[in-house]
């Protein structure tokens, strides 16, 4: 049997008050060896920092494994879920305090897979934010070595001097984010370039 | 195509200019899908009627992937997440609510017709008066101090949820001059792969509204808008007490072979 899904629709602009929740953003403590704060700036097609977007990650632990562990909602400050939300600020800038995810297969670069929500966005859009390595691990990742060479930083989270893990969205624009869509996952963007 | 006034609040345009846009856009898809190309069964990302979109949309097509390990999973979520008292929003004050008391209720299953069990679904919604508990809402439309208009639930072993709420009012935006929303109520899902994750808008029948909303026309096939419309079902109404409302939420299909998922059993 094959029915047809039931469409998405924008998260509008009054998400704000219902999505969002407090350790959201907390995936492990900051205090845990191993925390890493990923974190970025979303911008429009003008570049201007669009703040009323909503952003879940989701990625393995650092050994590649996936938590089938609930408690995403109520953390318990021990068990590692994989899963976290937060919303950008005022100024477009989403935080998350994760660990650094391993590879998941014996070809795959490790990565963090990123969901944009925002007002004005009609339906949810999927990136993968893969971590800073070595540029022969990033050749032989299937997905990026599909990406045209001129778009894949769009791909690629940046190690800031401080350690943290630097990764912007662009919805349009010179450096418009690769965004992902997969078989069964129907998405009509409409004109495109 | 002329220069278009980028600002969501600008509110310059009248219905009559909105609608005209969205007829031309519709009738160009028609003649298209009568023509032999796809039927679109999603919203337009690039939908210029509604003008938050123009600047925030994708201009580039989406980028084919295979799906991956993390990718034919999602995250799981247990009662030690969402209690159950967080599906019905009219007990969370002390007082009752105002407004018609409704429960609205049905299936999130997946493509392939299999149930979508113990499963994260949250909604949040204005209240009878089209307000939402939400400080960027500042239309002069009464708040309720009973209703926040939140709530939270996980499926049951065959995918089935329910909601007890208030009916929300339909209320303005800024997107055009004079623009108002269907009334509805948002809707976010889970599946068995984080690929299935929709947010989405369910809507009341024979709401006068659609023509004119343009986030529900940016679906710009008939009987894909449709699926985002619930249907009263009076089994669900309870005497003296609610009327009732279904609405079945279809994920796309898992990206994973039948084996694999009877594994997890």
């Amino acid at each position: 049997m094959k029915l047809t899904p039931t469409p998405g629709q924008t998260v509008g602009p009054f998400f704000g008050y219902a999505l969002p929740y407090a350790g959201g953003e907390a995936l492990v403590d900051r205090s845990h060896p191993s925390a890493v704060r990923l974190h970025g700036t979303v911008y429009d097609g003008d570049g201007v920092p669009v703040p009323d977007a909503l952003l879940e990650i989701w990625q393995p632990d650092e050994h590649g494994a996936i938590s089938r562990q609930p408690g995403s909602l109520h953390r318990d400050g021990y068990t590692f879920t994989g899963w976290g939300r937060a919303a950008v600020d005022g100024a477009g800038h989403y935080s998350f305090t994760t660990l650094e995810p391993g590879s998941t297969g014996p070809e795959v670069a490790p990565y963090v897979l990123v969901t944009i929500f925002a007002r004005g966005l009609m339906d949810r859009l999927f990136t993968r934010a893969y971590l800073p390595s070595e540029p022969a691990t990033l050749e032989r990742d299937p997905l990026l070595s599909s990406v045209p060479a001129e778009r894949r930083h769009t791909l690629l989270a940046s190690r800031e001097s401080d350690g943290s893990l630097r990764f912007d969205i662009h919805f349009q624009g010179e450096d418009e984010t690769v965004f992902l869509t997969y078989p069964n996952t129907p998405q009509f963007t409409g004109p495109v370039d | 195509m002329a220069e278009k006034n980028t600002d969501p609040d600008a509110a310059v345009l009248s219905q009559a200019e909105i609608d005209t846009e969205i007829a031309a856009i519709h009738a160009e898809y028609r003649a298209q899908r009568d023509a032999g190309a796809p039927v679109e069964t999603n919203a337009r990302l690039n939908f210029p009627p509604y003008r938050s979109s123009l600047l925030r949309h994708p201009t580039k097509s989406l980028h084919h992937a295979d799906p991956e390990d993390i990718e034919l999973h999602s995250p799981a979520f247990g009662h030690r997440d969402v209690s159950a008292l967080e599906s019905d929003l009219t007990i969370q004050h002390n007082g009752e609510p105002i407004g018609e008391r409704i429960i609205v209720t049905g299936r999130v299953i997946d493509g392939d017709g299999r149930a979508v069990a113990g499963q994260l679904v949250e909604m949040w919604q204005a209240n009878a008066a089209g307000r939402y508990m939400h400080k960027r809402d500042q239309h002069p439309a009464p708040l309720d101090p009973n209703f926040t208009g939140v709530g939270r639930t996980l499926t049951g072993p065959d995918g089935e949820y329910s909601f007890t709420t208030i009916k929300p009012a339909p209320y303005p935006w800024k997107n055009h001059n004079n623009a108002w929303r269907s009334a509805h109520i948002h809707f976010s899902l889970f599946g068995t792969d984080f690929t299935q994750r929709i947010v989405t808008q369910m809507y009341f029948p024979g709401d006068p509204i659609f023509a004119l909303d343009p986030i529900y026309q940016s679906i710009t096939d008939q009987a894909a808008r449709d699926r985002l419309v619930a249907t009263y079902d009076h089994s669900v109404s309870q005497h003296e007490w609610n009327t009732g409302y279904r609405w079945d939420i279809v994920l796309s299909g898992s990206n994973r072979t039948w084996a694999e998922q009877e594994e997890e059993h």
